[in-house]
């Protein structure tokens, strides 16, 4: 492959590369798109007549959520589509129609985020939710999208089942393909009517926490272990075995740790000692994680091939294990969970957790899918300006993030009391705990914290477009190949 | 520094993370085919949608030593009692004008949702609406218009969503029946609107 090194040039990517630069770039708009109707939600709480009637709270949350859900599908998408040709050795096996879907499924999720912002709601039929939107947190996209997500997907699934049949059938690729077919299958759980709202919740949470606490987590060490591979030079024999022990844990918890979201929606009581078990083991695997990413890391001095990527890959580990995991287990158990479910808990542990467990890791691919598009270019020290953009992109995001996760955590605590455990969760109780100091300036720093962020983000665009130009050092190879 | 011990080799774990995984789904499918007819609408978990003719209250159970629902005396639904049918059907859409208005952008129910507006497990049940004699009208009211009405001392209001009397009125249907479901005592320490006559 000609390289031409310090310009981004289609011809140092290979074909499913390519296609992996154009789900990365939406990725990274939706991205922005998260952040800044989150900052606009989260100024309403202090400014409750802003856009009041015009773009309401709801309306803002919605979009909040799906785009992050979307910008975390087309990044793990494209995780994919950029590592499939490596790892099995063998062209893409249906790119043109891959390419073709991708137009496809960026234009329906355009249309979708246009009827969210200017038609929003609509009467209470089952034409709205075919055509507007579900209702449904974080699945509310319209059923029509639905059907078009599943078509999309099914390409997606048979690209890369079929590549790694024809090519090399890797661990990795072992892993991957199942664990596609099961993130996908998920997915239809979601897609029925129900007027039992017990029924309702039963099925949504299979789609909710079978994603994000199962089978996300499998796609996400699947990357990690190709991360390692690449940027610290690890061998593949030690990244796989670690990942069916990773496989093993994550689903042996994860499966069943599914009972507890199962407390309090009319579910029997058994499940109180399923879920609680079963989620208390959930961090198991992130701890091990930890451990794997760092002990390689050390085990290599460090020394690796991309300095941005192999931070997030570390941040990843970390953000994984404390948002998914500790901050998941605070609140976990039934004795803790009857007060806090439903609570600013739940959004302190979800921004942590998404962020860590998956913004992070799609981060670190971004990083890597530059360094190639510009020729395989140097990313190790020595950076211009001493790398000072990766580096405050880091900082920023990080602790801006962190920042966000401790602000809701206190406004959680005081509502956890006040609401919950004094006020009953009444009309009364619920805006005594939100109208309380204590709440409103949680409310604040979160404001603060995700100003912050929004900076981060800023930076690491500028950052990850402008990262290697003009370089004309090419890449330091990784630490040993042995 | 290869090591063959049985504990480090990647046979080992990969039939292990096969096994763990098969495992869990098999008890996860015997669990939702044990769970499921105890959730559907006219078990003792949860209600049939004809519950909304009787009064529903949410009282302090010692065995349990949580709140549970009680289904008390007849008490139509604004004073019109309903067949199953009647009932299934004005409370399915009651629950498509809260999924088509996005009421979880804003609410929780059964705890799930956003977390910008009060909790609605109960809300059938809230003190909020005063008196049992008036609550059924100004929850319509108040779903059909919100503007205008007393929220709070923080300004926070629900906006007027564009609901029909007719969704209203099934709105409130849908949020009686969902009082009546059995949710384990969540939430918990929730004090009831007064319905002794």
């Amino acid at each position: 492959m000609a390289t031409t090194i310090g310009r981004l040039d289609g011809a140092n990517l290979n074909g499913g590369q390519k296609l992996a630069v154009k789900y990365f770039f939406v990725a990274m708009i939706l991205f922005g798109a998260q952040i800044l109707f989150g900052m606009v939600a989260g100024l309403q709480y202090l400014k409750p007549d802003l856009f009041y009637g015009v773009l309401d709270f709801s309306v803002n949350r919605m979009v909040h959520v799906n785009a992050m859900i979307v910008w975390m599908l087309y990044g793990f998408i494209g995780s994919v589509y950029w590592m499939l040709e490596e790892e099995s050795q063998h062209e893409v096996v249906g790119l043109k129609l891959g390419n073709l879907i991708f137009y496809v499924l960026t234009a329906a999720v355009t249309v979708v985020v246009l009827v969210y912002l200017f038609v929003q709601i609509g009467p209470g039929e089952q034409s709205s939710i075919w055509l507007i939107n579900e209702g449904r947190e974080y699945i509310e996209a319209p059923r029509w999208a639905d059907i078009g997500i599943v078509v999309s997907v099914l390409v997606f699934f048979y690209n890369v089942a079929a590549t790694f049949s024809k090519g090399k059938y890797t661990g990795i690729a072992g892993v991957l393909v199942l664990d596609l077919l099961a993130l996908f299958g998920i997915y239809f759980a979601g897609m029925f009517y129900t007027t039992n709202i017990s029924i309702d919740q039963y099925w949504w949470w299979w789609v909710i926490h079978l994603w994000v606490e199962a089978t996300w987590e499998v796609l996400v060490a699947c990357i990690m272990a190709y991360g390692l591979m690449k940027v610290l030079g690890v061998r593949r024999k030690i990244v796989e075995t670690w990942l069916y022990i990773e496989v093993a844990l994550m689903f042996g918890s994860g499966i069943l740790g599914l009972g507890h979201h199962y407390f309090w929606i009319g579910t029997p009581e058994y499940w109180f000692t399923i879920g609680g078990l079963f989620s208390a083991l959930e961090p198991i695997p992130l701890v091990a994680m930890v451990v794997h990413a760092v002990f390689d890391a050390g085990a290599k001095h460090i020394k690796n091939s991309n300095h941005p990527a192999m931070a997030w890959l570390i941040a990843h580990a970390f953000g994984n294990f404390f948002g998914a995991g500790v901050w998941g287990f605070m609140h976990t158990l039934p004795q803790i969970n009857l007060y806090t479910h439903g609570t600013q808990w739940s959004a302190s542990h979800g921004h942590l957790a998404f962020f860590g467990a998956y913004a992070t890791i799609i981060i670190a691919v971004f990083y890597l899918a530059m360094q190639q598009w510009r020729g395989k270019v140097w990313m190790a020290g020595d950076l211009p300006g001493n790398g000072w953009k990766w580096k405050w992109a880091l900082g920023l995001l990080n602790m801006g993030m962190v920042g966000m996760t401790v602000a809701l955590l206190i406004s959680g605590y005081e509502q956890s009391q006040i609401e919950r455990a004094i006020g009953g969760s009444t009309w009364m109780g619920y805006f005594a705990a939100q109208a309380h100091p204590w709440f409103m300036q949680g409310m604040w720093w979160r404001e603060v914290f995700g100003t912050m962020f929004a900076a981060g983000f800023v930076i690491l665009m500028w950052d990850l477009w402008s990262i290697g130009k003009h370089e004309t050092r090419p890449m330091q190879v990784a630490a040993s190949q042995e | 520094m290869a090591t063959n011990q049985w504990w480090a080799s990647e046979s080992f774990w990969r039939k292990t993370a096969i096994w763990v995984t098969g495992v869990s789904l098999i008890v996860l499918m015997i669990l939702t085919v044990d769970t499921l007819p105890q959730i559907s609408a006219g078990s003792k978990r949860v209600p049939a949608y004809s519950v909304i003719n009787y009064r529903i209250d949410y009282v302090f159970d010692e065995t349990r030593n949580v709140q549970a629902p009680v289904i008390g005396v007849k008490e139509p639904l604004f004073g019109k009692e309903l067949s199953e049918a009647e009932a299934e059907a004005l409370v399915a859409h009651g629950k498509l004008t809260v999924q088509a208005k996005n009421c979880m952008g804003c609410h929780t129910l059964l705890g799930n949702g956003a977390y910008y507006a009060p909790d609605l497990t109960k809300a059938w049940l809230d003190q909020y609406w005063g008196s049992k004699e008036v609550r059924e009208e100004l929850m319509v009211d108040f779903i059909k218009d919100p503007s205008n009405k007393l929220h709070n001392s923080i300004g926070r209001r629900m906006p007027k969503l564009a609901v029909t009397d007719d969704e209203a009125h099934a709105v409130v249907a849908f949020l009686k029946w969902m009082s009546s479901i059995d949710t384990n005592g969540f939430p918990y320490n929730f004090k009831p609107i007064e319905q002794e006559n």
